[in-house]
């Protein structure tokens, strides 16, 4: 945690003490190849996205150099405002003409890595920062590279804790590591939504694709309690649902890959449901229809999520490489396994909820 | 490939591989040739120096020409197909007469029942067949439907969560059912079959390169699909693979997804192809799709729009490890050789990265270094 308190003020010293027009131009050229993670090292404060990624490339030598720059870099302050502005606005217009002219990647799943960061991100990021004050415990229990399973608890009514636990994950983790989303059904099913899914690396909650992304060494995230925990009475809240038929675990024991259980406080109350319209639902083809104190009465404006304050805590990874192949295949061992990470869960929440000072600060 | 070069090509290799023939020499039937990829790979398929003599097989003449083969008019429909077998005492044959559009004018009844019943005499006939060794069908990835509830990707084991209800997507299932019902009567016979994603190139003239034709592309509002190609010289590599003997360490029995690597979404095809797209509602589209098939520029049949809301992406694995196959072209190459052969559209993208390159170049902006070095 130290790293991050000093690199802020290194990356202030970098962008001024370098020199600016090779800084810029270089700067547009490393986003161009599309290796943005690659290029992103610590980022405590994730605001900025543009000139987020020009940074490290003019990072490179005074990064290792002398700390005499620091004071070189406080002079310059002035000067590298101007050029911010210049280099981020390059950079938006290459972005531009990348996307006018469909010269972009997307992987198989459909996940648009350059659209996810550039603007996907930004758009859910003040949500994440301003409203919700998402803090963030134990982003060092996700490794650094290969696959592993991020399971949390599912609350809020809609989905935003997902959403929460991507930019959670992306903005803390040292490798701005990105968090592949297994979604229900559902969403692949609405217009609009399914797309945006889709490119902001969500796909569909089920063993094959699950297995896939953890094969490549993907960092994937799951709620096992499905529409159980999303759609559940306020009263309940905090109580974790069953878990599914722990089709994750042997998901994971196949792969060999860590479990990491996530613990998420404060998507309960954004949107405190009283009842459910069930009717109306099954008409919708929806699993519940939420009734909250504003919703619907309040039309749209009831559609407000409650400004809530948020903590996401990622527990102790679970290992599952240890165990033999067959053991996937062992159901007694995967409801053991299941139980274990579902009551690590639970007591991380009940912890998380004792340190609470109140739902909204 | 040049027709004429072809020929005198021809002419050259067969009398080698007519000598050959005499010792060992492969027949070859081909159905479906009078389709632009048939002719093709009856063309292609002369030249191999293993092949003695190549049939080729249709109900109407063929408009290309053929190279040397021994073209015999006859529709797969009729047992005749069987007298042809033994006539010319074929060891390969290879079914390219699974298709979903009408050649010419024709209904889809006939189109559903060439593939349909087609196959079955085609199959019936190569079960009584002694000789027959070998069978290619070409397939397509259609069988697994397109649907919201499947997983991302496909592979060969994959079933389909709703499989698909009608049209030619239904044809493919129906059509593999009675294969897999041949290779389990006939376990001497190595049947391979080929699931081609959708095959665009220069001469390609499926529904989904008329639809990229359409000057201004509908899709379906709120939708994104995920698209894959394979190149036609691909198709015709491939379809070679599996109608020889395969080479030591591979298979070429067995069923294999067939595309190129990598995913386009639809939308970027679009701009890569400098189309503008027009989103609809999902009943306005059904509504301007029957209105185009009227005007008969393209055929926006239920299954291609299913294709064009949820796309459908496959996994090449077995292609890459069993069948030792690698494609030449990936999907946004052969897109990208599509577009070529179509000239541009109404945004052709040169046009779109101008004007932005223009943008940048403006004084206020801080021109002079406009970013075209680093948009690309």
């Amino acid at each position: 945690m130290a790293d991050a308190k000093v690199i802020p003020f290194d990356d202030d010293r970098s962008r001024g003490s370098a020199v600016q027009r090779p800084a810029r131009r270089r700067g547009a050229g490393s986003r161009r190849k599309g290796e943005p993670t690659a290029v992103h090292e610590v980022q405590p404060l994730p605001a900025r996205t543009i000139p987020q990624d020009d940074v490290p490339v003019t990072r490179e030598e005074p990064a290792a150099g002398s700390p005499a720059e620091t004071a070189a870099g406080a002079a310059a302050v002035e000067k590298p405002r101007d050029d911010g502005w210049e280099r981020r606005i390059a950079g938006g217009l290459s972005f531009l003409r990348r996307r006018l002219t469909g010269d972009y990647e997307v992987d198989d799943f459909g996940y648009d890595q350059e659209l996810t960061e550039q603007v996907l991100m930004s758009m859910v990021r003040p949500l994440y920062e301003k409203y919700f004050r998402v803090e963030v415990k134990g982003i060092e229990n996700i490794p650094s590279e290969g696959g592993a399973l991020i399971v949390a608890n599912h609350s809020g009514t809609l989905p935003l804790d997902g959403l929460m636990m991507q930019v959670a994950v992306h903005d803390n983790h040292p490798d701005n590591r990105h968090l592949r989303l297994l979604a229900a059904d559902l969403v692949f099913m609405l217009p609009v939504v399914n797309e945006l899914a889709r490119k902001a690396g969500h796909t569909l909650a089920c063993a094959e694709d699950a297995e896939r992304l953890l094969q490549r060494g993907e960092l994937v995230g799951v709620m096992p309690e499905g529409f159980k925990g999303i759609g559940k009475p306020f009263s309940e809240r905090y109580k974790l649902q069953r878990f599914g038929r722990g089709g994750f675990v042997s998901t994971a024991l196949r792969q060999g890959t860590p479990i990491i259980p996530c613990s998420i406080v404060g998507a309960e109350e954004i949107y405190p449901m009283i009842g459910n319209a069930k009717t109306l639902a099954r008409l919708l083809g929806f699993p519940y229809f939420p009734i909250t104190p504003t919703f619907p009465w309040l039309g749209p404006l009831g559609a407000v999520p409650l400004p809530t304050k948020w903590t996401i805590q990622f527990g102790e990874p679970i290992r599952t490489d240890g165990y033999p192949p067959e053991a996937a295949e062992d159901p007694m061992l995967m409801f053991n396994l299941t139980d274990q990470v579902r009551e690590q869960i639970q007591h991380t929440l009940y912890k998380l909820l004792v340190q609470r000072r109140s739902v909204f600060f | 490939m040049t027709v004429t070069g072809n020929t005198a090509e021809y002419e050259q290799v067969s009398s080698t591989a007519g000598r050959k023939a005499l010792i060992l020499g492969k027949v070859v039937l081909v159905t479906g040739v009078a389709r632009q990829l048939g002719g093709r790979f009856v063309r292609r398929i002369q030249r191999d120096p293993e092949v003695d003599r190549v049939v080729a097989v249709d109900a109407v003449a063929p408009e290309h020409h053929l190279g040397g083969a021994d073209f015999v008019r006859a529709d797969i429909r009729q047992p005749t197909i069987a007298r042809l077998l033994a006539e010319h005492s074929v060891d390969t044959v290879v079914h390219m007469d699974v298709t979903g559009t009408p050649l010419g004018s024709g209904s889809r009844a006939t189109v559903k029942e060439t593939n349909v019943i087609g196959t079955m005499q085609l199959l019936g006939a190569c079960q009584k067949s002694p000789t027959v060794k070998r069978l290619v069908v070409k397939s397509s990835t259609n069988v697994y439907g397109s649907a919201p509830r499947d997983p991302a990707v496909f592979t060969e084991t994959t079933p389909p969560k709703s499989l698909p209800s009608g049209g030619f997507a239904k044809d493919t299932v129906e059509v593999e059912g009675y294969v897999r019902g041949f290779a389990r009567r006939r376990p001497d016979v190595a049947v391979c079959v080929l699931r081609f994603a959708n095959i665009l190139g220069p001469g390609a003239d499926t529904p989904l390169a008329a639809y990229f034709s359409l000057p201004v592309l509908p899709t379906v509002l709120g939708y994104d699909p995920r698209l894959q190609f394979v190149h036609e010289d691909d198709v015709i590599d491939v379809l070679r693979i599996a109608s020889h003997e395969p080479e030591r360490g591979t298979l070429n029995s067995g069923t294999f997804n067939i595309t190129g690597d990598g995913v386009l979404l639809l939308s970027q095809c679009a701009r890569r192809l400098g189309r503008p797209t027009v989103p609809l509602l999902m009943p306005a589209i059904s509504w301007v799709g029957s209105a185009l098939r009227t005007v008969g520029m393209t055929d926006f049949s239920p299954e291609q729009l299913r294709l064009l809301t949820h796309g459908r992406v496959v996994a090449t694995n077995q292609m890459r490890e069993t069948l030792g196959y690698r494609p030449k072209f990936t999907t946004a190459e052969t897109f990208a050789d599509f577009a070529r052969s179509r000239g541009p559209g109404l945004l052709p993208p040169e046009a779109l990265a101008g004007a932005v390159d223009r943008i940048a170049a403006l004084p206020a902006l801080g021109g002079g270094h406009p970013p075209t070095q680093s948009a690309n």
